[in-house]
């Protein structure tokens, strides 16, 4: 093959993808509810030994704050219907704006939780740390709600879109949650 | 006989799956786990599991509400 055949191939060759499956998630939410999807996805798929990246962004951000204080809303939640004296529950809009609703629906949703063998998202977490998850918190985020990495837990790099992008290309799963 | 028994019952998912992949992590190559679940969407998952890491269920049996599979460790 002539040298400048070469070129032209070598110009139009794609890049190979990495033959090992991995995945990315953009973590967005932080409410307890929100917070599972995102970390049973982690765990699991790094259980299944795909390396996994988590980048936390907006109110996802704070998921990786030392100490999680989870709450849940039913407000605009319409959906969220509670299993209770062998029916399910939810409430009208106007109630859940009562002060203390939400606190009320945090702890039955944790007690839930706790029942029926869930694991708590700061055991997921812990899974995941441990399974060498990677956690990219938000740069911008960090700026914007003025948060520390030194709140943060250990081992959690920071990075921007341009990190993420770079990590997602890569990857063949990349869910936005 | 099973070279380790992991009971995952009462845990949902994703728990029991991931209790198991770091049972067999104790687990010799060419060696079987026993796992005891009670959610029964672990039969489903332990099933893809076994088919993503390369493990094998080599048996699968249910006695009341308990599922009982027994995953031959072939990976590295």
């Amino acid at each position: 093959m002539s040298s400048e055949a070469q070129v032209v191939q070598d110009a139009v060759a794609p890049v190979a993808a990495p033959e090992e499956k991995s995945m990315s998630i953009i973590v967005t939410k932080g409410s307890l509810d929100w917070a599972y999807p995102p970390f049973i996805l982690a765990t699991t798929a790094a259980a299944m030994g795909l390396p996994v990246t988590m980048f936390f962004t907006f109110y996802g951000l704070p998921l990786l704050l030392k100490k999680l204080d989870l709450q849940v809303t039913a407000a605009g939640n319409p959906a969220m219907k509670m299993p209770m004296m062998g029916g399910h529950m939810g409430l009208p809009n106007l109630v859940t704006a009562i002060p203390g609703v939400d606190a009320a629906c945090s702890v039955m949703m944790k007690n839930l939780i706790k029942k029926k063998g869930v694991a708590s998202i700061e055991e997921l977490r812990e899974l995941a740390v441990e399974a060498e998850v990677r956690m990219i918190g938000c740069q911008m985020t960090m700026d914007l709600f003025e948060y520390d990495k030194e709140d943060m837990i250990d081992g959690v790099d920071i990075g921007g879109a341009a990190t993420y992008i770079e990590v997602a290309s890569n990857a063949h799963i990349n869910l936005f949650i | 006989m099973a070279d380790h028994t992991l009971d995952a019952k009462g845990l949902n998912c994703p728990l029991p799956i991931l209790k198991a992949r770091k049972a067999l992590k104790e687990v010799p190559s060419g060696g079987t786990l026993e796992v005891l679940a009670t959610d029964p969407g672990s039969v489903a998952d332990f099933e893809a599991f076994c088919r993503q890491t390369g493990n094998e269920i080599v048996e699968h049996s249910v006695d009341g509400d308990v599922y009982r599979f027994l995953i031959k460790h072939n990976a590295a």
